[in-house]
């Protein structure tokens, strides 16, 4: 008998008193965990397989289902902890990379949840959103910095290209071949409900979409997958991705199992090969790079679309952000190191980056200390959890945010971190056909709409308790925020005062 | 019609190349404008003097001649089109090129032919007539590489770590000479086929920049091809 080293992580419990052997769940499982024993008529489960991925449970008929973790423990180590030892096992049997996706499960601290925020009293009244005006419309794109007049003494009121938010929250880059099809597609019409936009990611923009092309953000990233001029053309922004918070410093990988015809058409390249984009453009090694590939972008598209550069939150980050301002960036995207991800090397996921809250003060700070911070946009991204952190952020200095995990769990997500394997059983995170029709673009496109109108009221009414009636005030205004049990440090780096203070 | 380039920033020699109405535009006294023909399409540019960095990126349906050397990122994510320089280029030609031709008389930088891909009957072309630079052809996922090594018969005419991550398309190296490559790449002897194969490629650098196309192809070629289209399957475990 083979020995096993680790044990299933989770617990199938069946209630039997409830299961009508209806085998819905066994249908359902795309890990293959439920199936009906003959000999024993009934149904029986390979723990082993469940990534707790609550599919089973939602669908079951008579709520016979719960999924457990696995109570059987090795034995205590504050040092040594069960994932430990189990991802040594992995690793011996294998002697591979371990793999895992989305953001960062670890307990690293959440500055958002350190951060309280303000509300008029007395003086300064508060505003009633429901009865007055509340501007949570967004430009993003380079200020004017002072008035130009044109040869004729007119005033030359040429701006910059801009994108116009009706919401200060956009949807992070996913390309097709990570998600769906028809998660895709719901993004893409939710942007367009919203007035707002969401993003390619590096796989391309698959033939259907190119109509949502005005709320579509296209990616150009070290692989240049589905890059060429059309697809620049076709969207309101173009996005240069230079990193990643789930993962600085490494690229993507999809594997070829997940490259079906349809994704091979959209990225351009053949059914079942590896999408390779290596984490360096290996074309840039400066920011006087960066600046080519920014103007030849905004050549090719005569200068109509504005450029973002998305950077990994890393150490160094308000000196590469400042480099970012000065190539020619429209915008710049940073995005934190409890982000998502398709699929990251563990290691690099939960080690390497720092947390969004500290990187965009420290890069706001920067960008206004040298003069330069009316010349970008600043997009905060890396697990904006919910509309009090968006609020949260823009405080800090950015002007908007990019969400993610979010709109996944507005689609069905649970959050068991398997997308790499390519079996979601929501039908977001696969290219398997039976699986991705089980989203509905009808109903998640809804969904999302929904869920970012929700946090829209919530910031007008986060904001009208403050006193303030537009984003544009609320932007950098750092004495709406106090922190809550944070060290001296923190709160310089972070630019605000402790509560009481 | 013809562009005197002198004194012409980039965005304004662009202007014009894009504004004007005939296909044929005659670029002189070039110096290092960037970006000439980005995303330019139906038109036939033919420079004189040395265009700047990233010549004919996103092309599409264009044709750029060049009269002397070009710099770096020439053809950058190019979709179809010829580059013909009649000299050499700098680093990273040809970074993710999908289609067309990129055809260099001398020698290229490093980084040549990065990312090259391939889609059904999109398959991208690139010869270079002499040697290339470290990390020809890395990550190469689609299309044909040619390197001739003309003048360089007595080294291997490409640089190290050449096809690191190759994972599609094919490399034809002229030498005697076997390459530096990675265990995934398979190197050997080119096949009277293979030589078939290429020969018009080879006929078409022959006849653009003046060489007798049968001596060239009678000589030894190496062809690296990758061993598998996913190279790094086994590097990862589900965690």
């Amino acid at each position: 008998m083979p020995v096993n080293y680790f044990p299933a992580e989770f617990e199938v419990l069946r209630n039997y008193d409830k299961c009508i052997q209806c085998r819905a769940c066994e249908r359902q499982c795309s890990n293959k965990v439920h199936w009906f024993d003959a000999d024993f008529g009934k149904m029986l489960s390979h723990d082993e397989k469940c990534v707790d991925c609550q599919r089973c449970v939602s669908i079951c008929p008579t709520g016979a289902l719960k999924i457990k973790p696995n109570e059987n423990a090795f034995r205590k180590s504050a040092n040594y902890t069960q994932p430990l030892m189990t991802e040594a096992y992995r690793q011996a049997g294998t002697g591979s990379v371990l793999l895992s996706s989305m953001g960062t499960p670890k307990d690293y601290p959440v500055y958002w949840d350190k951060i309280l925020l303000n509300a008029s009293q007395v003086t300064n009244p508060p505003i009633d959103p429901l009865r007055e005006p509340m501007e949570t419309r967004v430009f993003l794109g380079k200020r004017p910095t002072q008035m130009k007049f044109k040869k004729n003494g007119e005033l030359d009121l040429s701006l910059e290209p801009s994108l116009a938010l009706n919401v200060p929250i956009m949807f992070s880059a996913m390309s097709y071949g990570s998600i769906s099809k028809n998660a895709h597609e719901s993004l893409a019409r939710a942007a367009e409900e919203l007035g707002t936009y969401y993003n390619t990611g590096e796989g391309g923009l698959h033939k259907d979409f190119y109509r949502y092309g005005a709320n579509t953000i296209v990616q150009v990233a070290s692989g240049r997958f589905g890059v060429h001029k059309d697809y620049l053309n076709a969207g309101a922004a173009i996005e240069i991705k230079m990193g990643q918070g789930a993962k600085p410093g490494i690229g993507g990988h999809l594997p070829g199992e997940k490259i079906k015809e349809d994704v091979a058409h959209t990225r351009m390249i053949p059914r079942g090969t590896d999408a390779i984009s290596p984490a360096p453009h290996h074309d840039i090694y400066s920011i006087e790079d960066l600046r080519q590939l920014i103007f030849s972008v905004k050549e090719a598209t005569e200068y109509k679309k504005p450029v973002i550069v998305k950077i990994a939150a890393v150490h160094n980050v308000a000196a590469i952000a400042s480099g970012v301002a000065r190539s020619g960036a429209d915008i710049i995207a940073i995005d934190g190191f409890r982000g998502g991800t398709g699929a990251a090397p563990t290691r690099i996921r939960d080690n390497v980056g720092i947390p969004i809250e500290l990187a965009l003060a420290a890069v706001d700070g920067r960008l206004r200390h040298e003069g330069i911070r009316n010349e970008v946009s600043i997009v905060a991204a890396g697990s904006i959890r919910c509309s009090s952190d968006a609020v949260k952020a823009i405080a800090l200095g950015a002007d908007a945010v990019y969400i993610a995990t979010p709109a996944l769990l507005a689609m069905g997500c649970h959050l068991c971190r398997s997308c790499h394997t390519g079996k979601c059983n929501w039908g977001i995170a696969t290219q398997e056909p039976e699986l991705v029709k089980r989203l509905n673009p009808d109903i998640a496109y809804h969904r999302l709409v929904n869920l970012v109108t929700a946090w829209n009221h919530e910031i007008q009414e986060i904001m009208g308790g403050m006193g303030i009636n537009s984003i544009e005030a609320l932007r950098g205004n750092r004495l709406m925020l106090r922190g809550i049990g944070l060290t001296e440090k923190e709160l310089q780096i972070l630019g605000i005062l402790h509560a009481g203070e | 019609m013809k562009i005197n380039a002198e004194n012409l920033s980039f965005r304004e020699l662009n202007e014009k190349i894009r504004s004007s109405k005939s296909r044929k535009i005659e670029i002189e006294n070039m110096l290092g404008q960037r970006y000439t023909g980005s995303g330019c399409t139906g038109k036939d540019i033919h420079i004189s003097g040395i265009p700047g960095n990233a010549l004919g990126a996103y092309l599409t349906e264009c044709d750029i001649t060049v009269y002397g050397n070009a710099q770096d990122a020439v053809g950058d994510a190019m979709n179809d089109g010829t580059i013909t320089i009649h000299g050499n280029v700098g680093d990273a030609a040809g970074y993710g090129m999908r289609d067309g031709k990129i055809l260099v008389k001398g020698s290229a930088g490093y980084r040549a032919g990065i990312h090259m891909k391939e889609y059904m009957e999109k398959k991208p072309l690139m010869v270079i007539g002499g040697k290339t630079g470290d990390f020809l052809a890395e990550y190469q996922a689609g299309g044909r590489i040619i390197v001739l090594g003309i003048g360089f018969e007595e080294q291997c005419p490409v640089g190290d770590f050449c096809a690191t991550g190759m994972h599609g398309g094919v490399m034809y190296i002229r030498s005697e000479h076997e390459p530096d490559h990675p265990e995934q790449v398979l190197c050997e002897d080119a096949a009277a086929a293979d030589i078939k194969a290429i020969k018009p490629d080879v006929e078409l650098f022959a006849k653009k920049f003046d060489y007798d196309a049968n001596e060239l192809l009678n000589a030894h070629f190496f062809k690296l091809t990758p061993n598998t289209n996913s190279p790094y399957r086994r590097l990862y475990v589900n965690n």
